[in-house]
């Protein structure tokens, strides 16, 4: 992998790979929705819709078509740490993708009619997210977990800040965070190292680059009680969530963290990106055999993602249809209070971790998943990061997964959270046909 | 090992004494492999009074079989990282995974196992039941879900079994019983209707053998696959709204009967479906519905065209109140694109943009895998990747024209709106339930 950085402070990766006539381009910023303040929640993703819509050189009808041209998809996402831009397309596209993200960090419009247009676009966004009742306790758990920092408001912002925000919120966010020492540039696939980084310098260097702005996070203070939020709306299934305070990427509790969410509900990798890829390996983990083979729960999710700081553990179950919440989350609790007290067999350790070595492996199986994990780890832990995650799981012992399950999923840290379904209220049969 | 595919895919065919058929891929850009084993035995091949038999099938065809217990494939999957995933359409069943190349040979030994061999143990059937329910009971509080399988019902009719939804229903899950898992199993799961496509980094020469070796002795042949019954055309509109008052977003499903995957006409009509509702954010139907209107996150058309006539849906999401304005919306998309037919430019631009997207419909071996399957599914050949460019460089304006006209038009659209009751009154004109 080649490294550089220009004058104007931006980072830039390659890693050349020529496996397939592909390039794929990333632009990632140091920003997301935990260095937003209260009244602008979800401004960095509304700014992140902004910059699909023209910039100077981009007029807005010309935005879409471009890397189409070149038979590419384009996208980008927003988080808690970051926002990026991607695009993947035939290699020849190089030149005019390093223009487009040039472009969208110097030049973006930010019309005000677009921007109004986008308001109702991502409240629709929100709306159809909460359709869906388990991210719907996602958001409230989340929000009860944590009382002082920033990660507690969901990405997408609340819906009276989408409502009240103007064009110049988003647009003093977005001329603050998008300068070039806060972001890097990552170019996997068939090109030249070299030649990205003559032809990045051409497109890059005469950006402006003033300070990256510093991150104002207040940190969370330590939970001292059990927490527990309960929605009770219309529905059909029963939901239950667990959200314990996580290490972030840096601490040292992180792998062994990890380990031990694979040993729980099995090991899903570290790539965000690809994470809608399904059910990971599960058959023999702790909480899959202990409640969905035993009829309690149909489905058990575990999530722990490497952030900045501390964020979440998030264990999430969905009751088998006609089995209460107040026995599932018994005997959930049950047996993480048995991992508590006697720790996971070195049995169990030594598959969490062949697991988590092949999930590795998995998660880099493109051009555009390889410069995913490189500009993931750069932006949210730094330079070195990516190359260690192999060694580090390997590193990992049974006594040190113990330690912080006692330590980090003791009863008084966590925040519990209930989805329970209200009778539907409509009557007799549910369609009508005109 | 540096295989690349830079310059098209390169995959070797065999078919085995017993009629299996293998391709083999090899890639070089990680120490892994995909094995995919498709089976031509999807949901068409259940009994009707079944629905969802083939869908439960796939649930539990995994969970042990003569000479391996339900822990003994637990254990041999997860040790390796290994997620085995079981999807069923309405013509296929595919088993695929994806492993470290040092793990092949154990993995493709379990596949083969579970494929040939699964022995439905009672107690697994009841685990996975109480699943497949409670799946059941999730989709019918999802108004995306509740749209799309009332659509399927308006389009194919509730008996056809393009228009059943693919898990059954809580009747018919609870009816399945072993010996019906046996007989369809027995009947679909044969050495001929089997075809195993293997990429990654693995030798393709070691492969195959490895495939002939692990489903070495298997014989027995195939009962007869069922013709798909006859596809309505529907004459006149359709809509149905489906209540759920609790929801903040509408759903809506509008579609059409299309054309057949071996139809000539097939690249014609997938150029037209990228122009209407895929180009960019979502062709003409995202430019209206969420550019110019701001009303939705999501506003695109997807074709499914199968072995009989398969659907084009239109689906966008949009707060209750503006269910018929984006009703209307849609039906002008279709209205003008089958009337008028696309513009020179949109051509270009969809067809130049299709035949540059062929790398990177490749990219992954999962992708390679699926593709390949395809081909060998439909009889495209092994070099579908190579005539692509050529099919989609013939495909004219008369051609998109014609394929607009025969798909679209708003009096025939069947339509479904699953969200809370505010939109019924919006959308269809009648008054609001009393609540």
């Amino acid at each position: 992998m080649r490294s550089a950085v220009l004058d104007n402070g931006l980072k830039i990766l390659i890693q050349e790979l020529h496996t397939a006539p592909l390039v794929s381009v990333w632009c990632w910023y140091r920003v997301g929705s935990g260095d937003e303040l209260p009244g602008r929640t979800g401004v960095s993703h509304w700014v992140e819709h902004m910059n699909f819509k023209g910039t100077t050189n981009i007029p807005r009808d010309e935005m879409k078509g471009i890397v189409e041209r070149f038979g590419g998809s384009w996208n980008g996402y927003t988080w808690i740490d970051q926002t990026t831009y991607v695009e993947t397309a035939g290699k020849d596209a190089l030149d005019t993708l390093l223009f487009i993200e040039a472009e969208r960090m110097a030049h973006g419009l930010y019309e005000p009619d677009e921007c109004e247009s986008e308001r109702t676009v991502i409240i629709s966004e929100l709306q159809g997210g909460e359709n869906d009742p388990d991210q719907l306790l996602d958001t409230e758990v989340t929000a009860t977990a944590f009382r002082a920092h920033p990660y507690r408001h969901p990405t997408i912002g609340w819906i009276n800040d989408l409502r009240s925000m103007s064009r110049d919120d988003l647009f003093g966010h977005y001329r603050r965070h998008y300068v070039p020492g806060n972001a890097t540039l990552v170019v996997a696939g068939d090109v030249d190292a070299d030649d990205v980084l003559r032809r990045a310098d051409k497109h890059f260097a005469g950006i402006d680059g003033g300070p990256p702005p510093p991150r104002l996070r207040p940190a969370e203070p330590h939970q001292i009680g059990e927490r527990r939020v309960l929605l009770e709306r219309e529905g059909t299934t029963a939901y239950l969530k667990f959200a314990w305070h996580a290490p972030a990427a840096h601490h040292e509790d992180f792998f062994p963290m990890l380990v031990l969410d694979a040993a729980l509900t099995g090991a899903k990798g570290l790539n965000i990106w690809s994470s809608f890829r399904g059910t990971p390996p599960q058959r023999r983990a702790r909480l899959y055999t202990s409640l969905v083979e035993r009829g309690l729960a149909s489905s058990v999710a575990g999530s722990l993602l490497p952030t900045s700081e501390p964020f979440l553990y998030n264990v999430s179950l969905t009751a088998m249809e006609g089995v209460s919440l107040s026995s599932l989350e018994e005997a959930a609790v049950r047996e993480i209070e048995r991992v508590r007290a006697q720790g996971l067999t070195e049995e169990e350790v030594a598959r969490a971790k062949r697991q988590l070595r092949a999930r590795l492996v998995f998660d880099t199986d493109s051009v555009t998943n390889v410069a995913h994990q490189l500009g993931y780890f750069e932006i949210v832990a730094g330079p070195g990061y990516f190359d260690t995650l192999a060694s580090r799981v390997r590193d990992v012992t049974a006594a040190q997964v113990a330690d912080v399950a006692a330590r980090r999923l003791a009863a008084e840290k966590r925040t519990v959270g209930w989805f329970r379904p209200a009778p539907s209220r409509v009557e007799g049969p549910l369609e009508r046909k005109e | 090992m540096t295989t690349s595919v830079t310059s098209g895919l390169t995959p070797v065919r065999e078919v085995l004494a017993n009629g299996t058929v293998v391709i083999v891929q090899e890639t070089g850009f990680s120490p892994a492999v995909t094995i995919n084993c498709a089976f031509r035995a999807g949901s068409l091949d259940e009994p009707d009074d079944l629905p969802g038999l083939a869908w439960f099938l796939g649930r539990v065809i995994d969970r042990g079989t003569s000479t391996r217990s339900a822990d003994a494939i637990a254990e041999a999957l997860d040790d390796r990282g290994v997620a085995l995933r079981a999807t069923v359409n309405r013509h296929a069943v595919i088993l695929t995974c994806t492993c470290l190349s040092e793990d092949f040979d154990d993995i493709l030994d379990v596949l083969a196992d579970v494929a040939r061999d699964p022995a439905f143990p009672p107690d697994q059937i009841e685990k996975r039941r109480a699943e497949t329910i409670t799946l059941i009971r999730q989709d019918q509080d999802n108004p995306a879900m509740r749209a799309a399988e009332t659509l399927q019902q308006l389009l194919y009719g509730a008996a056809h079994p393009y228009g059943r939804p693919a898990k059954g229903t809580i009747d018919s899950v609870e009816r399945v019983q072993r010996e019906h898992l046996a007989a369809y199993h027995a009947s679909r799961f044969a050495p001929a209707t089997l075809s195993i496509a293997i990429v990654g980094d693995v030798r393709a020469e070691r492969a195959a053998a490895r495939v002939a070796q692990a489903f070495n002795g298997w014989s027995r042949s195939a009962g007869p696959s069922r013709e798909v019954p006859p596809v309505p055309r529907h004459t006149s509109r359709q809509q149905v709204m489906i209540e759920m008052p609790d929801k903040p977003q509408s759903d809506i499903a509008y579609g059409f009967t299309s054309i057949s995957r071996l139809d000539p006409a097939y690249c014609s009509h997938w150029v037209m479906n990228t122009i209407l509702g895929q180009f960019g954010l979502g062709g003409r139907l995202a430019d209206n519905i969420r550019e110019r209107q701001g009303m939705a996150y999501y506003a695109f058309s997807s074709f499914d065209p199968s072995l009989g006539p398969g659907p084009l849906v239109i689906r966008a999401g949009v707060d209750p109140n503006n269910v018929q304005r984006a009703i209307e919306a849609i039906d002008a998309e279709v209205g003008a694109l089958g009337r008028d037919g696309a513009t020179e430019k949109e051509l270009q631009e969809t067809r130049q943009f299709l035949i540059g997207s062929i790398p990177r419909m490749l990219e992954t071996n999962q992708s390679i895998a699926t593709f390949l399957q395809t081909a060998e599914f439909f009889g495209l050949g092994l070099d579908y990747d190579r005539q692509l460019p050529a099919l989609l460089r013939a495909v004219t304006l008369e051609d998109v024209r014609q394929a607009a006209a025969g798909v679209l038009d708003p009096s025939r659209a069947s339509v479904a709106v699953a969200g809370p009751a505010s939109a019924r009154s919006a959308s269809f004109g009648e008054a609001s339930p009393a609540s």
